[in-house]
């Protein structure tokens, strides 16, 4: 029990940095992106692909985010400017082009096979067993993306992000250059799920095609409604709720014995579509929006 | 010297309609100028034309002797132009006070990593500029409402948060479109001294569209009637107020 509370906390903490990269780029930014998982694949591939050629795991990491910041960077400068719907199309077909340029790439990811054997890096360093260690270094990344993140969120920075997702002509108007702040959000957001991918490949040490379908976008994006677009925090606990919901579900049968096995895998979709629906509706109002509290500056005179 | 603001043969059309058609006119500088004419005249184009929200078909648009022609909108207000719209766009989310600090051009935080790196210089940069709009609130009589978000701010309320919002960018130029628009005639005044205030204390001459005679009458001079995608008459508002030519473009042929 306790190793499965362990995965689960890892992989909390891995969807975690998924949320608060789509939470920059939407909840702050107002930028529909239905492509997420895209970037995820690219940090997981990238990370993956160059570990196994030798590169220290750091660098790899590293390597994955300018591969996933690069990817994004040029999906802005080309569908930015067209509008929110064909931006939110876009992206979508972006990741589906991803995804089948992993799979048909075989030379490079072996496509369908996938690429198995991805180290788990400094495994069995100071006697800490494996799972624990690197369930310490999500740990670590989390609390470091959620500093970096809340710090944005309040910072001039976020401000006028804020003020782009509210009224981009105004913002405009006074002075916003809105396509190179929408894609530094966009990049931000995008390095954040591409180490969010990294995380995972080298936790689940396999990568294949399959794992990165929209699915994984759109469950980023409940995660992200139930905790309250534009917040940080929200990020942290919508994400909790969400793989509490999809994982709580497995129990059912302990609680239901009385129901056969195909019924319950049936129903457990049916709980886990009514629970986010729920969920969505009556937890989102305890999160607020992380504005910074600006107290009004007194004036003398 | 160059004029101050020049349109020189101004041209837009949408579709079949030419919205703008050869418009020339010229700004000078210190003025209030209004901009009249019937719905339909071009105005409102003609400014998205000056503020870059519209790419002019043909002709040059000048301002200090440079040529600010097609230029994105963010550049023209780095030119020193900016304008308000016709129906307030307030950034709804945002406090009314933040609705003012993000107007300051070239914020060091607003650089990814600069907030990051140096928070004690975002500090710093911040109270400066929270005194700042707190100075601008007070004058258009909003500072009570420093912390609530925009979009609780009544009608009228949100036509001066964008007034003081243009304010903190200190423009050379000012373009307002329709700053009387729904406004009660309480704050209709205040408005006004506002506006004269504005270019006799602080030197922003002012181009603005209204459609209330009584405003445009009372501090406007000159008066440029637009009409048809370009300008019919220009003068002192005593003499624009009995040309027969905008008696016809308002009331049509037959009345004048």
């Amino acid at each position: 029990m306790t190793e499965y509370l362990i995965a689960l906390a890892t992989i909390v903490g891995i969807q975690v940095l998924l949320t608060l990269g789509l939470n920059f780029h939407y909840g702050i930014t107002g930028l529909v992106n239905f492509g997420h998982v895209a970037f995820y694949a690219l940090g997981a591939y990238a990370s993956a692909l160059l570990t196994l050629a030798g590169v220290p795991f750091l660098v790899a990491m590293g390597a994955g985010v300018g591969v996933a910041v690069l990817a994004s960077l040029l999906l802005g400068t080309a569908t930015l400017r067209l509008g929110e719907d064909y931006f939110a199309i876009l992206t979508l077909g972006f990741s589906e082009f991803v995804r089948l340029l992993l799979l048909n790439a075989r030379e490079l990811t072996r496509g369908a096979l996938g690429i198995p054997g991805i180290p788990r890096p400094w495994r069995g360093l100071g006697g800490v067993p494996d799972h624990i260690m690197y369930l310490g270094l999500v740990l670590i990344a989390v609390g470091v993306a959620f500093a970096l993140c809340e710090v944005l969120a309040r910072s001039p920075l976020g401000r006028t992000l804020r003020a782009i997702r509210d009224d981009e002509q105004a913002a405009m108007a006074l002075g916003k250059d809105v396509l190179r702040f929408r894609l530094t959000s966009l990049g931000w957001g995008a390095g954040l799920a591409a180490v969010a991918g990294s995380l995972w490949a080298h936790y689940v040490t396999y990568v294949v095609p399959d794992q990165f379908t929209p699915e994984i976008t759109f469950y980023t994006w409940m995660a992200m409604i139930i905790g309250g677009p534009g917040s940080t925090r929200g990020a942290l606990w919508g994400t909790a709720i969400l793989v509490a919901v999809l994982e709580g579900t497995r129990f059912a049968k302990d609680v239901m014995p009385m129901i056969d096995e195909p019924r319950l895998a049936a129903l457990r979709q049916v709980a886990i579509g009514l629970g986010l629906i729920l969920m969505t509706v009556y937890v989102r109002k305890l999160g607020g929006r992380s504005r910074p509290r600006v107290a009004p500056a007194t004036v003398s005179g | 010297m160059p004029p101050f603001l020049a349109v020189e043969d101004l041209t837009k059309s949408f579709g079949g309609l030419r919205a703008v058609d050869r418009c020339s006119l010229e700004v000078r500088e210190g003025t209030i100028t209004g901009l009249i004419g019937p719905n339909g005249a071009g105005k409102t184009t003609l400014f998205n034309l000056l503020t870059g929200f519209h790419r002019p078909d043909g002709g040059r648009v000048r301002f200090r002797g440079d040529d600010i022609t097609g230029l994105p909108a963010h550049k023209v207000f780095r030119r020193g132009i900016c304008r308000t719209f016709q129906i307030p766009r307030e950034f709804k989310d945002l406090s009314v006070l933040e609705n003012l600090m993000v107007v300051a051009p070239d914020q060091a935080g607003e650089r990814l990593w600069v907030p990051w790196l140096q928070p004690g210089r975002v500090r710093r940069d911040e109270t400066r500029l929270r005194e700042r709009a707190m100075v601008v609130l007070e004058q258009v009589g909003l500072a009570r409402l420093a912390g609530e978000p925009a979009w609780t701010l009544s009608g009228g309320q949100k036509k001066l948060l964008e007034l003081a919002r243009t304010l903190m960018a200190e423009p050379a130029l000012l373009m307002l479109d329709e700053p009387g628009a729904g406004v009660n005639p309480t704050q209709m005044k205040e408005l006004t001294r506002y506006i004269q205030w504005l270019a006799a204390e602080r030197g922003v001459t002012i181009l603005l569209i209204e459609h209330d005679m009584d405003l445009v009458m009372a501090i406007c001079n000159p008066v440029i009637v637009l009409s048809e995608g370009r300008p019919l008459a220009e003068g002192p508002p005593d003499i624009i107020r009995k040309d027969p030519r905008v008696l016809s473009a308002y009331l049509g042929a037959r009345h004048a």
